[in-house]
């Protein structure tokens, strides 16, 4: 009963966030949706006792991409105007694209394979029983090579995506740390030994 | 505690009031309740006489009085009575939203700020027994909730409406988000020791005859330095405060805030200050266990133990900004990317060998 009432608070806060993305008309606020979005979602995974996922969710998602989306929209001077220009004219090309895809993804949940048959009741475990734990099990054994090959690609990505910001430009005053750090004094300082005066 | 309440004070209560079994939800929601009620207490308590603190210790190593003045009914009792008049000074002020702030977002930035610093001492074990909630996946949760932290900074740094605000919000995300990974990689070290992701049996995984010689300090030397400087970045102390840079960007991305919205976002700080302080004492130093383990009574386990290495390591924090002058954002940037990142990223292969070595007394 009460997980039932925190699922429907959950799901229903999850469906107007989600709606709110697309329909504000301020893009901070629209990611700030998505990430009330993400959080209502982490909420409904804790309830089905994945714990592991629902706190990985959080902190990928909303930890570490969002803020960085956010730095970005911030810092970019949208003009919202410009952006609403020719809504009129792309008009059919999007409800045409909105339809496939509504067509196609109303396909792939009525083919049978998103059914619990007949089951709705989620899994239930013992006290002890530790998702993570789980988790790292099938993926370092079962799935060792499917999640190490992603890995890789992950890092080619991360390397690229690097590589690709990587410019030098010569006329930044960046400091050169190892140039600072091998100054010796001899280079810099003389010392002079002088007899005292006397008038 | 929480089980003599709950046995002879609330049960009989929500039995006579709500006519349910003790096992009811209602029973057991109100338990949960005063428990967090009492943890929350006690944080603002202790974030109450660190701001006391903060301002002794500085008036002491500059060689001042700090505040002496506001007592009891006449009696100054060195001052103990005044963050009692700062919070009511705090509470009495008025908010000033500026012109054209994003309203909603200005109100709801020092709440975004506070929501996750305390939802994270809801898996910080005390001692052995007296946790809010014992979970499995505990210390991943406290890298998730310390992770949104940066939320009540950014939005308030935007929805103020200046320039300066802005900047010191800017520069809070990128600060954050870099130490975060450090900070993350040292926990996961921690993680890779202990064998287990729940901070109860991390503690008691340090324990051994040799005493503080079998804490995670040792074999994780790096490790806890890293994390305690991470932790000084993720909070926003000096040296790597920029993020308020008075004297470039005035007061950072709180500038625009006054009275109780400013006063929430200070709790923050301070929460997020004993948090850090209590977790490297519950990873590193074997938090409620005592040094002395073998000893007679001196070396029972105690939360008075905790509570000693917590305030060691909150004076380190007030010690460390009254010493160090302020870093250059860029020298923050590579001391978190160029030299953090490869020593923790290189102490995690480190970590593991030792498990698998089996390397003694810690590992055995």
């Amino acid at each position: 009963m009460i997980e039932q009432t925190v699922f429907y608070f959950f799901a229903g806060l999850l469906l107007l966030a989600a709606t709110m993305v697309i329909t504000v008309k301020n893009p901070v606020h629209a990611a700030l949706s998505l990430v009330l979005a993400f959080f209502c979602s982490a909420a409904i995974w804790l309830l089905l006792q994945a714990e592991f996922l629902a706190i990985v969710l959080i902190l990928v998602y909303v930890g570490a991409v969002m803020v960085l989306f956010l730095f970005v929209i911030m810092m970019l001077d949208i003009n919202l105007t410009v952006l609403r220009e020719g809504f009129s004219r792309f008009l059919p090309v999007g409800i045409s694209v909105a339809v496939l895809m509504a067509v196609s993804m109303g396909l792939v949940i009525t083919s049978g394979r998103f059914t619990t048959g007949g089951n709705y009741e989620a899994l239930k475990h013992a006290a002890d029983y530790s998702n993570t734990r789980e988790l790292g099990i099938a993926l370092f054994t079962d799935y060792l090579y499917p999640f190490e090959i992603a890995g890789a690609i992950l890092l080619l990505a991360i390397v690229a995506a690097i590589s690709l910001t990587l410019r030098k430009r010569p006329d930044t005053k960046t400091p050169k740390v190892e140039k600072q750090v091998a100054v010796h004094r001899a280079g810099h300082v003389r010392l002079v030994r002088m007899e005292a005066e006397k008038e | 505690m929480f089980g003599f309440l709950r046995d002879n004070v609330w049960s009989p209560l929500a039995g006579a009031v709500l006519s349910q079994p003790y096992d009811g939800y209602a029973v057991y929601l109100l338990d949960v309740l005063i428990k967090i009620i009492v943890v929350v207490a006690c944080v603002l308590f202790t974030f109450a006489y660190t701001t006391y603190a903060e301002r002794k210790v500085s008036a002491w190593i500059q060689l001042r009085i700090g505040p002496n003045r506001v007592g009891v009914f006449g009696f100054r009792m060195f001052g103990l009575a005044q963050p009692v008049a700062d919070g009511i000074k705090a509470i009495f002020k008025e908010i000033i939203i500026p012109t054209r702030a994003s309203k909603l977002l200005f109100v709801l930035a020092p709440i975004l700020a506070l929501g996750p610093a305390f939802a994270a001492w809801a898996v910080i074990p005390f001692n052995d027994v007296m946790v809010l909630a014992d979970i499995n996946a505990g210390l991943l949760y406290i890298i998730a909730m310390t992770s949104l932290a940066v939320y009540g900074i950014i939005i308030a740094g935007w929805a103020s409406n200046s320039k300066y605000a802005f900047l010191g919000s800017l520069r809070s995300a990128a600060q954050i988000v870099s130490y975060e990974i450090s900070m993350g990689f040292a926990l996961v070290c921690v993680l890779v020791a202990a064998g287990s992701l729940n901070l109860g049996d991390i503690v008691n995984a340090q324990s051994g005859k040799y005493g503080f010689l079998n804490w995670y300090w040792l074999p994780l030397l790096p490790m806890f330095y890293v994390y305690f400087v991470s932790g000084l970045a993720e909070t926003n102390r000096l040296p790597f405060d920029v993020v308020e840079g008075e004297s470039e960007i005035v007061a950072g991305f709180h500038v625009e805030y006054s009275g109780i919205a400013f006063a929430t976002f200070f709790i923050a700080e301070y929460t997020n200050m004993i948090l850090i302080s209590i977790l490297t004492s519950i990873l590193f130093l074997g938090g409620w266990l005592s040094p002395f383990q073998g000893i007679p009574v001196v070396g029972a386990p105690s939360i008075f133990w905790l509570l000693g290495k917590t305030a060691l390591f909150l004076f380190l924090f007030l010690w460390i900004r009254w010493t160090f002058p302020r870093y250059r954002y860029d020298q923050i940037m590579r001391l978190g990317w160029k030299v953090f990142l490869p020593i923790t990223i290189v102490w995690v292969v480190v970590t593991s060998v030792m498990v698998v070595a089996k390397v003694p007394p810690w590992f055995s």
